[in-house]
């Protein structure tokens, strides 16, 4: 006798468990990419330029926004306990350890992730990919892995900036508009944050999401359908899966290293 | 072949191979593909010859573009083999069939040209990566290509700035940049109006007369086949027919005969032209 749910549940594992092994097989692909003639540095630099610089305007005014939203309700909490000397340090270890990383990866994921996966999408639609395969050429070495080692170089370096953006966001609220001395705003954030403990986890929290955010646009991109529907397909599973995949690491990160 | 009989696959009575010619350069041998469930090839059996055009007709979904795509070695059969050259390429990894498509340019049907590089960029792309030219060389070679497709002033332009015509040629000359000795053309006639579909049919006839490339080129537009063709190949039921021009007009296979009164009923000038231009290439 069939049993539908079972039925599906099987298939739906199979499916997942081949869908792991083909992403697996595709981030090899990836890597052994880097390890042969000729080195895409131009392409590279272009692809950084366009996942990365052109990200720099939402990333900034983002951290800059979060950065006073926190400063706000930071004092706000603090005031009650007369703790309100602790802002730039809540600012400042929240931002590091856990909202810099974590806010920076779904921005790009928003801006650059689903721009790639869309890009790559439509050069599968248009044949493009298939032209360079008939003029043996890789379209892994050349189109995918610029792209998705753009998206693993940015991310750490956009962090960093959307954490020192909200800092100034926390700064401009904390001192400027709620008269804290601006003095002990930055001695409680240089004293509670540490360099080992705090900045090189969150370093590498974000190098963690570059490499799920690159893998998963490339790889939404370059198996999708060639059609419309596979372009519109690629781009919002990018960004519902690059999500999600984020948050999820997020949490095992922290609760395996306790960063 | 008289009138239209069991004109079909290698070897058949048909087969009218040039001078000098024992054996098909390309041939597909009882192939078998399904895609998304549908049968597209059942059986497949056919051949192209060196130094010739071949037209390969047939209705929309017939599988004229599929067979370029696994002559090209891009899908591969479930059943049968492909030979280029000699050369199975439908069970060959990836990084063989590298060096087969070094003797193969493909013009696919919307150009498929890189669309975030410059139309030189893309010329030029197959020679940076597989020639030792100097960039002055490759940039002498891609200007020489440009204008022998008859295109002039358009290399800093993307193609995204190009006429479909412009297009297609800007294609062709990156298909042809590397001088293979078999091009496979896809749709190259379609939404191109009559002026750009003579020019393209010229450019066609041209590489194959004074390059001696092979040809395979598969079209829906039966007077441009007609005129360019040494040979034409039918597709039809997942099968294919084969003959030269003159053999397709004279079939008296019903499938044949409706494909083209259907053409004829569609467009009846150029078709009647065709038949006063005598009909093929050879």
């Amino acid at each position: 006798m069939r049993v539908p749910a079972v039925e599906n549940l099987g298939f739906a594992t199979l499916k997942l468990i081949e869908n792991l092994g083909s992403i697996a097989m595709f981030s090899v692909r990836i890597l052994s990419t880097a390890m042969v003639r000729p080195l895409r540095i131009r392409r590279f630099v272009n692809e950084v330029y366009d996942v990365g610089v052109l990200s720099l305007s939402i990333v900034c005014l983002s951290g800059f926004a979060v950065g006073a939203v926190l400063g706000l309700q930071g004092y706000d909490t603090l005031v009650r306990f007369g703790a309100e000397a602790n802002v730039g340090a809540m600012v400042g270890l929240s931002l590091v350890r856990e909202l810099g990383p974590v806010l920076t990866a779904l921005l790009v994921i928003g801006r650059a992730g689903s721009a790639v996966a869309a890009e790559i999408a439509t050069m599968v639609t248009t044949e493009q990919l298939d032209g360079l395969r008939m003029m043996s050429v890789d379209p892994v070495d050349f189109v995918v892995s610029p792209k998705a080692f753009a998206l693993v170089f940015v991310m750490p370096l956009l962090a960093a900036l959307f954490i020192v953006f909200a800092l100034m966001g926390g700064y401009l609220v904390g001192v400027m508009l709620l008269g804290l001395d601006g003095g002990t705003y930055f001695a409680s954030l240089e004293s509670s944050i540490e360099f080992r403990g705090d900045i090189v986890p969150s370093f590498s929290k974000s190098l963690v999401f570059g490499v799920l955010v690159g893998l998963i646009a490339t790889y939404r991109g370059f198996t999708s359908e060639p059609t419309a529907h596979g372009v519109s397909a690629a781009t919002t599973g990018t960004v519902v899966t690059a999500s999600v995949c984020v948050l999820l690491f997020d949490y095992v990160i922290t609760a395996l290293w306790g960063v | 072949m008289p009138n239209g009989g069991n004109w079909e696959g290698p070897g058949a009575p048909d087969v009218r191979p040039p001078p000098g010619e024992r054996e098909f350069r390309i041939a597909a041998d009882g192939v078998y593909l399904k895609l998304g469930g549908r049968k597209v090839f059942q059986g497949l059996t056919c051949g192209f010859f060196r130094g010739q055009i071949s037209v390969v007709l047939g209705g929309s979904g017939a599988g004229k573009s599929t067979l370029l795509r696994m002559i090209g070695g891009l899908t591969r059969p479930d059943r049968g083999t492909i030979r280029v050259a000699g050369v199975d390429v439908s069970r060959l990894p990836e990084r063989q069939l590298y060096r087969v498509r070094d003797r193969i340019g493909m013009l696919f049907q919307h150009g498929a040209l890189l669309d975030s590089m410059t139309v030189f960029e893309n010329v030029a792309l197959p020679l940076r990566e597989h020639s030792q030219l100097s960039e002055s060389e490759i940039e002498a070679e891609v200007m020489r290509r440009l204008n022998s497709v008859g295109l002039e002033n358009v290399e800093r332009l993307y193609p995204r700035e190009l006429s479909g015509g412009m297009n297609r040629r800007a294609a062709l000359a990156r298909a042809i940049v590397k001088d293979p000795e078999i091009v496979l053309v896809d749709e190259p006639f379609s939404g191109l109006d009559p002026i750009n579909v003579r020019r393209i049919e010229a450019l066609l006839t041209q590489l194959n007369q004074e390059l001696g490339i092979t040809l395979v080129v598969t079209s829906h537009h039966l007077a441009s086949s007609l005129r360019m063709s040494h040979r034409i190949v039918f597709m039809v039921d997942g099968r294919a027919l084969s003959g030269t021009p003159d053999d397709l007009l004279h079939s008296d296979d019903q499938r044949v005969v409706q494909f083209l009164e259907a053409e004829k009923n569609q467009s009846t000038e150029a078709y009647v032209s065709a038949i006063h231009a005598g009909g093929g290439a050879g």
